[in-house]
């Protein structure tokens, strides 16, 4: 089999990360909609959770990346459409994009209304941008529609990635697969 | 390929399209789209217009208002209630804004009964300390919802507001005080209260409610409503930048120590005379600006912004208002192209 010389599935440290930041990023997105859409006193633990979490998470993309780079990722199968091929390479990139870039937007977003960024645990982070409305409107308004872009990207993933494990059955699931895998993978 | 050209994909691929739809229609029902009853920050934003609609690039409640600069003088008796540095002896910068409570920032100023401060003490440490505190002795409702309820009433006249009253008793002491408290010609000699609770925390890790009042220095010269009109309709930004400019104006920042047993989620319900009370400091407020260029435009007076050694008590208001004053702090970010940096010309503002 040929298949033992590249890898058929992602090392355990990238599989962990996905898997903790997938579940990191949902919580992100419905406390971001539930949060502004509720004057009740869970108000502000929800705002402060939002605030610890995404600044976490952006500590977490960038141990991702880095492994990413080492690590490499296995090759998608080789009887995979050109256009769905480019489509997992592209979106894939979109999503590290949103969550380095989403993280940031909110901390701007902080620093240009002059709000002081304090996460739990008492741990303040100085502001990245100067007090300005029309910055501080600009990145709300990318803010709010990224976060919206973000979770449509991830139902189309989430689509795609069932697709490849009851559909296709490719094993590129299996890649990603957060339970322990054997180095190889049985006959596909 | 162990891949069988014989199963139908139909199943698997209602499983995906549930499974999309489902996370779709959760993700709408957090974000509250679904439900058009649960009041939203938005809605309740949105009930302060007044009939013309909002003041574009204003704050959507106390639009009328004026900057200051100045300082806290700490006195140290503070420490004993919380460890925030704001309580150690010294002296924290301050910036405040003076305002009414109207939607409207053409208001005249004898229309408006509740006046308002907004305050920001700064300490070396980091820390920030924002509030928002109004003249009234208590708050006019006791729940966030109960204040929508009278912003949806008090437009329709005299009938619904006597159907609010039967639904909320507790405005009464409200209106009362309306009703009957002097009015002054001057932001100098007006109190603010906090009226909602918060919790102090001192170093050793004890927790106490509290709400804190600044008493005015100046004594009050109580004037009438009709009096005060004739003063024109923007006298009292005009008096107190004069007032200022002549001499710094003081304030005595109260603390008072709420004992067990004592209300402290409905600032409608004043506590028993006698509660311990500490003088922790002196405001002290030097220099007034106009708002349209003022220090003070920008910054959300959000009471939820506390240092270390003040949070959140059971008092509902304090989230409920940080959640509205984001909302408002949006929009009018937002707009700020209505509302021009330097004065129009012919602005009664000094
Ligand atoms: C993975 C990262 C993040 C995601 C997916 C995310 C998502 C969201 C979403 C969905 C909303 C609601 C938008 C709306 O409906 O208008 C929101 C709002 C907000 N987010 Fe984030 N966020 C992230 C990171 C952060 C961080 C790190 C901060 C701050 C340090 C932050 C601060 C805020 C604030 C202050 C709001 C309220 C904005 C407003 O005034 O309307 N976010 N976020
Ligand atoms: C919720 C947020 C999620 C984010 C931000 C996310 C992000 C990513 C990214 C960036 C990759 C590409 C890895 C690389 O090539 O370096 C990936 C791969 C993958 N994800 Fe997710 N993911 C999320 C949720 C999910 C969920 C819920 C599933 C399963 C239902 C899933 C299944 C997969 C699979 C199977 C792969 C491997 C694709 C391949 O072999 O190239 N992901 N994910
Ligand atoms: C749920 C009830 C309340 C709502 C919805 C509400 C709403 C608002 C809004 C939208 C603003 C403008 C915020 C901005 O754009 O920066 C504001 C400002 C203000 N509010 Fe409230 N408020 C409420 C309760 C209170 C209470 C209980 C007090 C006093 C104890 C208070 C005192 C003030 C003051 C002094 C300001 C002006 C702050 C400044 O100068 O920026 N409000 N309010």
């Amino acid at each position: 089999m040929s298949r033992t010389m590249t890898p058929v599935h992602f090392s355990g440290a990238q599989r962990l990360l996905h898997w903790t930041m997938a579940a990191g990023i949902v919580a992100m997105l419905f406390i971001g909609v539930g949060m502004i859409s509720t004057v009740a006193p869970s108000y502000v633990p929800l705002v402060a959770t939002h605030k610890t979490l995404g600044v976490a998470l952006f500590a977490l993309v960038l141990v991702r990346l880095a492994l990413r780079v080492t690590l490499g990722a296995p090759p998608l199968p080789a009887d995979l459409p050109p256009v769905m091929r480019l489509g997992a390479v592209l979106s894939h990139w979109a999503l590290y994009g949103l969550m380095i870039v989403m993280p940031l937007l909110g901390w701007a977003m902080l620093s240009a209304a002059a709000y002081p960024v304090v996460l739990f645990g008492d741990i303040r982070l100085p502001p990245i941008l100067p007090q300005s409305d029309s910055l501080h409107t600009l990145l709300w308004a990318a803010h709010r529609w990224l976060a919206f872009a973000f979770f449509a990207l991830i139902l189309l993933h989430v689509a795609a990635a069932l697709f490849h494990a009851l559909v296709r059955r490719d094993g590129v699931f299996e890649a990603m697969s957060p339970l322990p895998q054997r180095k190889t993978m049985p006959e596909r | 390929m162990s891949r069988s050209s014989s199963r139908s994909p139909f199943v698997p691929l209602a499983v995906i399209a549930m499974v999309v739809a489902g996370s779709a229609a959760a993700f709408a029902y957090t974000a509250g789209w679904l439900s058009p009853e649960r009041l939203t920050p938005s809605r309740l934003v949105a009930a302060l217009a007044p009939p013309g609609g909002p003041a574009l690039g204003h704050r959507r409640n106390h639009a009328k208002g004026i900057c200051f600069t100045g300082e806290f003088q700490s006195n140290g008796n503070g420490m004993a209630l919380s460890k925030a540095k704001v309580f150690t002896p010294g002296a924290w910068p301050v910036l405040g804004r003076f305002n009414l409570a109207t939607p409207s920032p053409k208001a005249a100023d004898a229309t408006v009964r509740v006046r308002g401060m907004g305050l920001q003490i700064t300490t070396p440490d980091g820390d920030v300390w924002r509030s928002a505190m109004i003249d009234p002795p208590i708050f006019a409702v006791s729940t966030p919802q109960a204040f929508y309820d009278l912003l949806g009433s008090a437009p329709k006249g005299p009938e619904a507001m006597k159907a609010f009253i039967g639904r909320h008793p507790e405005f009464m002491a409200f209106a009362g005080w309306a009703g009957s408290a002097p009015w002054t010609s001057s932001y100098a000699e007006d109190p603010f209260n906090s009226l909602n609770s918060f919790l102090f925390t001192d170093a050793a890790g004890t927790t106490r409610a509290v709400r804190w009042s600044l008493r005015p220095a100046a004594t009050q010269m109580p004037i009438t409503p009709e009096e005060l009109a004739r003063k024109g309709p923007n006298y009292l930004e005009q008096e107190i930048a004069q007032r200022v400019a002549g001499a710094p104006q003081r304030w005595t920042m109260v603390v008072t120590v709420a004992e067990p047993g004592d209300n402290t989620a409905d600032p409608t319900k004043a506590w028993p005379q006698g509660r311990r009370t500490v003088e922790v400091g002196t405001l002290v407020v030097n220099k007034v600006i106009a708002e349209p260029d003022g220090p003070c435009r920008d910054i959300n007076f959000d009471p939820t912004i506390l240092p270390r050694g003040i949070s959140v008590s059971d008092d509902p208001f304090p989230a409920a208002r940080s959640s509205a004053y984001a909302r408002s702090y949006d929009l009018r970010t937002s707009e700020a192209k209505d509302y021009p940096r330097t004065p129009v010309s012919g602005s009664a503002k000094p």
